[in-house]
Parts: C-alpha cells; structure tokens; sequence
C-alpha cells in the first residue's frame, strides 16, 4: 500500500476559532487509492480538520499546507475543492427533505440546455448514479419519505454527480443500521477498487478496523500517529489507545445489577401513523420496567421503537388509539410532555439537532431547559444556581468546552449529546428513555455514558435504551425486547442475550414465546 | 453544516447579536454626535431631548411586544391598526358615555388584550401563519377605525392627555430644575450602582474572577455620566415640561420587559419556541400558550401605544397609526433580532428604536424633507443588518466584542477570549 504515490498532504494545519485551538500543527498524508480513515473523540477537531480540506474553511482561514496531487492547493470555498475532486459528505446531511432524489442529487449542479435544467438528462443520471450507490428507489421520491440509510446513499450519489477522486465521509454510519452500514461499506471497497480514495471519520471501530488501509489518529487538535492497517496489524484495541492515549481493558463499566420490583407498565400501547391513518406503528406493546433496571429495545430502523418511546412521552408522536400506563402500580395519563416530565419520564432523543435542541441557546440554558423550575424561585431564574448546575455536569459528563456560556452549536457532535443527557439528567426522571444515546460519540465517552447509565440504575432508577447497536444493547441491558414493525416480538434476559438470537427475534412477524 | 446553510443562517441571522447591538450603542452614539454638529447643538437641547421622547415613545413601547413576537418566530403587521382602532373606541366611549378618562385606559387596554387574543387564538391555536393573521388584522382594525369614528377626529378630555402630553410636576424648592425628575436621575444611578454590585456579587459566585475593579469603576462612570447629562437635560427644560409622562411608562415597560424576558422562566420559553420549536416542545413547553401570550401581550403594547399617541395629538384620527408596524420591526432587527425567532433583546429593541428616532429627528431638524428621510431610514435599515451579517461571515465580532466584554454583565471566566454566543446579548446592560 504505501508503494502508492502520495495523493494528498496537509502540512502543520493550524486552526483556531475565538477562544478554541481546534487544530494545532496536524498533519495528514493520504496515499492513492487507499481508504483512510481519521480516528479520535468527540472535539479532537477531525471534522474541523476536513472541512479545511474540502475549503468550508477557506485558505487563509488556517495556517499550513494542503498539498494535493503533487501541488499546494488552496481552496477559496467547498466549489474550488469540489471542481479539484474533492467531495465531502458531512456529519450532519445536507439533504432538502421537500425535494425529491434526483432534485437533491444535482443540487447546484443541474445539467442544463442553454438557462433551462435538463431534467430529462438529470433523471437519466440520477438513475445511473442510483445504481452505482446501489440506491433502489423511485428518483421523484421525495427525501423526507424514504429513511436515513437511503439518505446515506443519495449523498454519495450526489458526491458522484460530481467529478470525484477523493471521497470524504464524516461519521457516514452513525445514523446507520448494521446492515445498511455493511452496503455503505461494500460501495467504498468497489469505489476503492475504481481507484478512488477515501477518507472515513467514524467512532465504530469494528467498521474502521474492517475497512481502512491506513489511519491517523487524532487527539486534542494534534496528530498522535498513522497506522498501516495491515502492516502494523492493527486491532480496535490499539485504536482505541491511541485515541485516549491508555489501554481499555474492557468497553462497558462493571456494574452489578441490583433489580427491584416492576415500578412502570405499559399495557396493550396502540398508536397509529400521524398521517397514514392506516397504519399502526405500535401495536399493542405490552413491557415493563423494574426499579435499577437497565432494558433494551432492540429492532431495526423504522421498527418503531422510537415511535413508542415518543408516543409515551406526552403523545409527542401518532395517534394514541389505546393502552394504559402503570407507575408504581397506580395508572398515570401521559397526554402531554410536560404531564411526562411530571411524572418522571424523560426522553432523549436519537436527532438532537432536529428536536432534541435549540441550537441557538448556550450550554448552561439547555441543561436546565427541561425543568427549569428547579434552577428558579417564583419564576425568576437564579442565575448562580444555574451556572453551578451546568458547571457540575460539566465536570461529570466530561463535556468539553471553555465555558458552560458557550453556544451549543459550537460543541463537537458528541459533545452536544452529552448536553443533551445532562439536561434530561437535570429533570431527575424516574424513567429515563434513552434513544441512541451513544450515536456519534467515541469509546471513551461511549464508556462514561454507560457508566452514567449505570449510576443511574443504582440509584433505583428505570432506564430504557434503544440501540441499534447489539453489542451495546448486549453489554449494558439486563434485559432486551425486540420489536418488528410496531410488534414487540420477544423478550430476552442479560443471560441468554446473543446477537443471532436478537437477530432473529428482530426480523420475524410472530412473537415468540417469552 | 454544509456552506449554503451556514450562509443562510448569516443571512437570517441565525447567530449571535452580540456584536450588531454594541455596533448599535456606537452607531447611536454617533449619530447624536453627527446631528449634534450638524444642527449646531439643537440635538441635545433639553427641547429637542424632550420632543423626541414623547414623539417617540409610542414606537418603542411597540418595539418592546414587536420584540417577543419576532422571538417567537412571528411578525406582527396590525399593530398601527390596533392602536388607531383602540385609540377611536377608547375617545368615543368618553366622549358618548361620559367614561372617567382612568377608566378609558382600562378600557383601551381590555380591547387590545381583546384583539391580541384573537389574533392569537388563529395562530396558536389554528395554526394560521401570524404574517396572515395580522395582515387581517391590519385591515380589519384600520378599516374599524374609520367605520367606528365616521372617518373622523374625535377628540379626548384634558386628564386622558397626560399619558402622551403630561410632564412631571413640578413640586418642592425652586431648584431651577424639575425637582421629580432629578430624583429619578438619582434613583436611576443608585440603581446602576447597585446593579455593577450584584453582577459582581453574582460572578463571585459563581466561582469566576469577576472584572478588574478599575473596569467596574469606568463602567459606572460612564452610566452615571450618562445618567445625569440626560437628567439634567430632562429637568432643565421650559418650566412646565420635563420627562414626559410617556417616558416614564416606557421606561417602567424596558425595566419589566428585560427583566421578564431575560430572568424569568417562562420569558425564556419564548426564546425557546423561536430556537427550535420542536425540541422546546420535547422540553415541555407549550406552544400554543406562548404563541397566544406574545400575541396578546403584543395586543396590550399596542393599545397602550394607540392611547398615547391619541393623548398627545388631543384626538383620535383616522391616520393614527399608519405604517407604525413598519418602524417597529425595523427597530426590533436594527437591534439585532433574527428573522428566524429564538435570537434578540429588549433593549437592543430599544436601541434600534432610537437610532431610527434620532435619525429621523436629525434630519428634520436639518429640514430634510419627509421623502428623503423615508429613503435614508430604509437605507439604514440595510446597511445596519447587511454590516452585521458581513461582519458575522467575516469573523470580525472579536474586535467589538472584546471592547465591549468587559462592560457586560457575567461574562465567561476570564479564562475564555471573546467568544460570540448566541443569547448572551440577554445580559447586556444596555439601553434600559
Ligand atoms: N464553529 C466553531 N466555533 C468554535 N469552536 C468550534 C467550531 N467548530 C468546532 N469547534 C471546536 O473545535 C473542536 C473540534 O471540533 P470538531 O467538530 O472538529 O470535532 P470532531 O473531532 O469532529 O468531534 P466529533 O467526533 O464529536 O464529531 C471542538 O473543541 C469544537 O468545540
Ligand atoms: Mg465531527
């Protein structure tokens, strides 16, 4: 591999926002025809780093080099990059929901006839390139209507509507399920094989070790080393060690459950689709919670795990046809969120930036915005009380920023989700819905949430997670139901837990015998 | 975030205003100075001081609701027409039913409350867009002005005058001064005082270094200078005039408002709709009471508005007004409000609100004529946010910013260079 001539080199790139030293001296050598991929937590400032590659950040904005193809490239905005062959998929999507595939694939880059947009040639190579991510869909699909995976594969048809020769993909499984991870990954080895080069950002380590050639690792905005894959005989262990700069004996804190009594039921739960009347996405869900339990949900994407997890939360999603809820054995009405929050319930949800969020507010306003009665007397915020709360979590949570006053939308994506908990920590539930909690947030943090998790379970507390990650769902629940299609179809206690198992449970229609 | 939506966000506004509201402090400042030289010392002449304030306190206590509104996501159009439909209603029931005139004000303040609700129930509750809603609403209110006063001008007793055309008293010794608005004058720089004292109290705490004495000090100099110039312009007019009643009331309402907005729980809650209503709707915060409070609440300020302004012209008219929701929301985003919701602050309202009234004060004291002013204000209105939106893109908020950092209340540790941040501009002590 490291035979191949050196595609891309960036030179001591220095990056500096007000206040924050994103990146500081890093370099970055990518080799033809290789998969690279960028490795380290939450803040190490990899996504800072591409989008100075791809000119987010133009020259001028950072100090260094960016060499590519042999000459010093200097990118005045993502078009100068785009028009050199550089494509960056970004962390967040950056798709039109109200537009359909072909309309987004071409996006500013219509082909046209004189001024007007040939859609007849668009539609002709929407449908190639459709092909080519290996996208089966109708292209006057509207975005919004087909799910993320998909989403996935349209940006990268869309990268490939351009002329591409290095293909950057910024956390591109994080929203994934295994299987579509798997086809996402099995298109950058074709591509790889079509002599296009790849760089990969991701936090699941198992993906990285599968794919990549070669990786380079960074820490706190500094380049800690590169590794050949296979020369070095690379393992997620060792990747892990030189993200965090120690060893990790083990991915999931120890912990020993101490399960009380069931304290939260829900019975015969019924909820139809907010639009199509005739659909059901929870059918008659019957589960329970029992004090210093952790349970897991486990079923593909679109299973409707967090539809339930949503309708039981003040009717925040559907139609609520039937079902009662039990807490501590007495039925409770949970018509509205703030009837939820009263009774314990918080829900963090798996889209942060969509709902779970006000991107505008800064750190210690979010952490409160759930129950900000606490933080208040009559009405009136008591700033202190405010300030000392957030700076606690801070320090529990590891979040990190200069200050609890910064805006959010300046934290790193996994540091946004540790606000996120912090503020759902803050309404001290009883019943803590956790929705993809670990999306898009490196092994070390995966590690302290858990053990928040945990904690949280200690002090006697329910704990609900829904994972599309089994290992994880493995590792941390005491006990894990599986749904498909709005059905719950099993339930599986910690001990008899194994991914073919769930597997099986996840993808079948009849429920299978408790 | 991809760059066609970070652009869109510099566009709207969608960060901070920290720095367009110290640009604003600085672009006040400097057009007092301009029009100071300009009309050779008539700007700052207690006369001029006290004219621009009753002429235009009406439009800013309108800025104040206009400021909510914009926060929650919306827009207001029918304020012009509310207050000229109260301002009629209100005359004509003291004209035919013989209403004491206090309970004239308590009726124009139940009608617009009246209105606001029902303006607010078709955008909370029904869900209509509040641009439509108060698009009706401007010419359902205008056109009931003129169905109600025949077209014509009706005008109110002596004492319902006070509220747009009273001054002060004058009581005690003869100073030579308005004795009750020099008590305010020191009033108002106890309360400064105290304020730097708490905000440090505050910041110790919290366990930050507070500023350096010496910038608390110059801070509080320049206040209180402030304070007693304007004080002295305001108690040293004509005898018989000195802070009008009107700004009183406005002043009352900036102290309530900010502190509402800023401090309390649920003023927060309609930062939070605007920011992102969803996710306040996950944080239990319910829509449709804020959407129905701000544009009630909305309602009030502009009957109050209306009555004020029917008080100083001695009658109610038919062009009472007119295109009033025009200079409104011009202030409100002068002052550094996103078009978008969840971003702006009363008194960088307030602020916008006065640079437009000294603008347009100036330039009819230089005797530019009201085609010309009208062009120069929707110049201003450009080039203010146009600045701001450069500036944002360009990076640049540092070199304001870290003039102004010291000067703001709970600033990040000492530890943090200037960072812009959304929502910080809350804790401004600026105009109020
Ligand atoms: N626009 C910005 N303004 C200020 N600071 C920023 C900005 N963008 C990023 N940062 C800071 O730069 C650092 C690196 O952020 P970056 O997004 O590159 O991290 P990352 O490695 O991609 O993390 P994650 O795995 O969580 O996505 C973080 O400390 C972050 O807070
Ligand atoms: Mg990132």
């Amino acid at each position: 591999m490291s035979a191949a001539p050196v595609l891309l080199e960036m030179r001591s790139i220095t990056k500096t926002f007000p206040g924050v030293k994103a990146l500081a001296d890093v370099n970055l050598v990518v080799r033809e025809g290789e998969i690279h991929a960028i490795c380290g937590e939450n803040g190490a400032g990899k996504s800072t780093l591409m989008k100075v590659l791809s000119g987010v950040y133009p020259y001028g904005d950072y100090s260094g080099e960016i060499r590519y193809r042999g000459e010093e490239a200097r990118f005045g905005d993502i078009r100068a990059s785009e028009q050199a062959g550089i494509v960056i998929i970004h962390q967040e999507l950056a798709l039109i929901p109200g537009m359909s595939i072909t309309e987004n694939i071409f996006l500013g880059n219509e082909p046209r006839t004189g001024l007007a947009i040939d859609w007849k040639t668009a539609q002709r190579r929407a449908l190639e390139l459709m092909k080519l991510v290996g996208l089966r869909e109708d292209p006057d699909a509207l975005v919004k209507d087909i799910g993320v995976g998909k989403q996935q594969l349209i940006e990268i048809a869309k990268a490939f509507a351009k002329d591409v020769k290095l293909l950057i993909l910024d956390e591109p499984t994080a929203a994934l399920n295994e299987s579509d991870s798997q086809q996402l990954l099995d298109l950058l080895r074709e591509f790889k094989t079509q002599g296009i080069t790849s760089i990969i950002i991701s936090h699941k380590l198992n993906e990285i070790e599968a794919i990549a050639d070669s990786i380079t690792i960074l820490r706190d905005g500094r380049t800690i080393e590169t590794l050949d894959v296979k020369a070095d005989g690379v393992n997620e262990d060792r990747i892990v060690r030189g993200m965090v700069g120690r060893d990790m004996e083990s991915r999931f804190p120890d912990h020993t459950p101490n399960v009380g009594e069931v304290f939260f039921e829900v019975r015969d739960w019924t909820v139809r689709h907010p639009i199509a009347t005739d659909r059901l996405v929870c059918k008659h869900a019957n589960f329970s919670v029992r004090r210093g339990e952790v349970v897991g949900f486990a079923g593909l994407m679109g299973a409707g795990r967090t539809e339930l997890a949503m309708s039981l939360f003040g009717r925040s999603y559907g139609t609520w046809l039937s079902g009662q809820v039990f807490k501590d054995g007495r039925e409770i009405k949970l018509r509205t969120v703030s009837e939820a929050i009263e009774h314990g319930l918080a829900y963090v949800s798996e889209d942060r930036k969509a709902i779970g969020l006000n991107l505008l507010d800064d750190i210690k306003t979010s952490i409160v915005a759930a129950k900000p009665a606490k933080i208040a007397r009559h009405g009136v915020i008591d700033e202190v009380a405010e300030h000392r709360v957030a700076e606690d979590y801070r320090q529990e949570l590891r979040i990190k920023t200069p200050s609890v006053d910064e805006g959010i939308s300046k934290l790193s994506g996994g540091n946004q989700q540790k606000v996120v908990l912090a503020k759902w920590m803050f309404s001290d539930p009883d019943l803590l819905i956790l929705d993809e909690p670990t999306r898009g947030i490196d092994v070390g943090a995966k590690f302290e949430i858990y053990g928040i998790i945990n904690r949280l379970a200690e002090q006697g507390k329910g704990v609900v997670v829904i994972s599309s990650e089994l290992p994880e769902l493995i590792g941390l629940c005491d006990r894990i139901y599986t749904v498909f299609e709005g059905t719950i179809t099993g339930e599986v206690a910690r001990a008899d837990a194994d991914p073919e198992r769930l597997m099986k449970q996840m993808t079948t229609t009849k429920k299978m015998p408790v | 975030m991809s760059g066609l939506q970070d652009l869109k966000k510099n566009l709207f506004g969608g960060t901070t205003s920290v720095g367009r509201q110290f640009g604003m402090i600085f672009t006040l400042v400097a057009i007092i100075l301009l029009f100071e030289v300009l009309t050779d010392g008539l700007t700052l002449t207690s006369g001029n001081l006290i004219a621009v304030v009753s002429q235009y306190s009406y439009i800013l206590i309108l800025a104040i609701g206009m400021l909510m509104v914009i926060v929650a996501g919306h827009i207001d159009l029918s304020v012009g027409s509310v207050a000229a439909f109260v301002g009629i209603v209100v005359a004509k029931a003291i004209q035919n039913f013989d209403l004491p005139w206090p309970l004239g004000i308590a009726l124009g303040l139940v009608v617009g409350a009246l209105i606001g609700a029902w303006q607010g129930f078709w955008v909370a509750y029904v869900g209509v867009p509040a641009f439509i809603v108060t698009l009706a609403g401007m010419l359902l209110f205008r056109g009931g002005n003129q169905f109600i006063g025949n077209a014509d001008t009706v005008p109110v007793p002596e004492g319902f005058r006070t509220i747009g055309a009273g001054y002060l008293p004058e009581v005690g010794p003869a100073t030579g001064y308005n004795n009750l608005t020099l008590l305010l004058g020191l009033i108002a720089c106890l309360a400064v005082a105290w304020r730097e004292w708490r905000s440090r109290k505050t910041r110790q705490e919290m366990g930050a270094e507070p500023a350096p004495l010496w910038i608390s000090g110059l801070r509080l100099a320049v206040m209180v200078g402030v304070i007693i110039f304007a004080t002295l312009r305001f108690a040293g007019g004509r005898v018989g005039t000195s802070l009008p009643v009107s700004g009183i009331i406005l002043i009352g309402l900036v102290l309530i408002y900010s502190f509402y907005t800023r401090n309390t729980v649920s003023g927060r809650r309609i930062y939070a709709v605007g920011g992102n209503a969803r996710a306040a709707e996950l944080s239990g915060v319910k829509l449709q009471r804020v959407n129905f409070f701000v544009m009630t609440n909305m309602g009030i300020l502009a009957a109050l508005a209306g009555m004020i302004f029917v008080a100083r012209s001695a009658a109610s008219g038919p062009q009472d007004g007119l295109s009033w929701e025009l200079d409104a929301i011009a202030a409100v985003f002068i002052g550094g409000a996103a078009v978008s919701g969840g971003l702006g602050t009363v008194s960088g309202s307030i602020v916008g609100g006065l640079v437009m009234a000294l603008l347009n004060n100036g330039l009819q004291l230089m005797g530019v004529g009201v085609d010309l002013v009208q062009m120069i204000k929707g110049l201003v209105l450009l080039f203010a946010v146009a600045l701001d939106v450069y500036n944002k893109s360009q990076g640049r908020f540092s070199i304001i910013d870290s003039i102004t950092r010291p000067f703001r209340r709970d600033e990040p540790p000492a530890a943090v260079p200037p960072v812009e941040s959304p929502r910080q501009t809350d804790k401004t002590p600026a105009a109020g």
